[in-house]
């Protein structure tokens, strides 16, 4: 399960927003405990394929993530990004470059109002979808 | 000449839950290719068979994405940091 509060899930909204008419992307931040997590900041990222079908994280803002998380003893806990005319369902193209089995992959989809927010773990190619809890 | 290098969660399982190692060379190719000698498990996932970077892999030389300073070539002085992180992307293409 993945917790997330309200801001960090209006967040990850209001980034895929901006980025339209293409897909917008980011980071997820937080604590892992065992297979759950809790998110505790985004970091919004360019999506360097500035494309409305595929997106691409600035590794520069990996880099920064991946260091800072690392000295603080935080996690980067996943991805998040939209799919602007279709479900918050992880295509093909997502599944088969999942780089790491122990992320949640956050889909944002912006085809209906309001848009549609929902995590999956992609392990061995094996999409499953897990819980929201929106802790107030 | 050894520098130091940050390895990415997703491959730490094959390699012993590292979080840093230190590895001898002094270009980036030498580099990978000590770490994936000394690490067979991860062998395929930073190298290309004809030894060009993996497509999914980024590489940092401190804050130089290695790609714009000379790929595989790029040099490896004694102090440096090295930071492995896996491409993020995907879509609906």
């Amino acid at each position: 399960m993945l917790t997330l509060t309200p801001a960090i899930r209006n967040a990850m909204v209001a980034t895929c927003i901006r980025a339209l008419p293409n897909e917008g992307c980011g980071l997820l931040i937080g604590r892992v405990d065992g297979d759950d997590a809790t998110a505790t900041e985004i970091v919004p990222s360019p999506n360097v394929a500035a494309s409305a079908r595929v997106y691409e994280i600035d590794s520069r803002v990996l880099l920064r993530a991946f260091r800072r998380v690392d000295d603080e003893g935080s996690a980067v806990l996943g991805v998040f990004h939209s799919h602007t005319h279709s479900e918050a369902y992880p295509s093909p193209t997502d599944v088969r470059q999942a780089p790491d089995p122990a992320w949640h992959y956050i889909l944002v989809s912006l085809r209906d109002i309001p848009a549609v927010v929902r995590s999956f773990r992609i392990k061995d190619d094996t999409v499953t979808s897990e819980d929201i809890y929106i802790e107030e | 000449m050894a520098a130091t290098v940050r390895i990415p969660t997703v491959l730490r399982p094959a390699m012993g839950g590292l979080t840093t190692v230190t590895v001898e060379g002094s270009t980036i190719g030498a580099v990978l290719t000590e770490l994936t000698t000394t690490y067979p498990a991860i062998e395929g996932q930073l190298l290309n068979q004809d030894g060009t970077l993996h497509r999914f892999l980024n590489v940092y030389v401190n804050d130089d994405d290695v790609r714009y300073i000379g790929g595989v070539n790029a040099p490896v002085g004694e102090d440096d940091e090295i930071t492995l992180l896996p491409a993020v992307a995907g879509g609906v293409a």
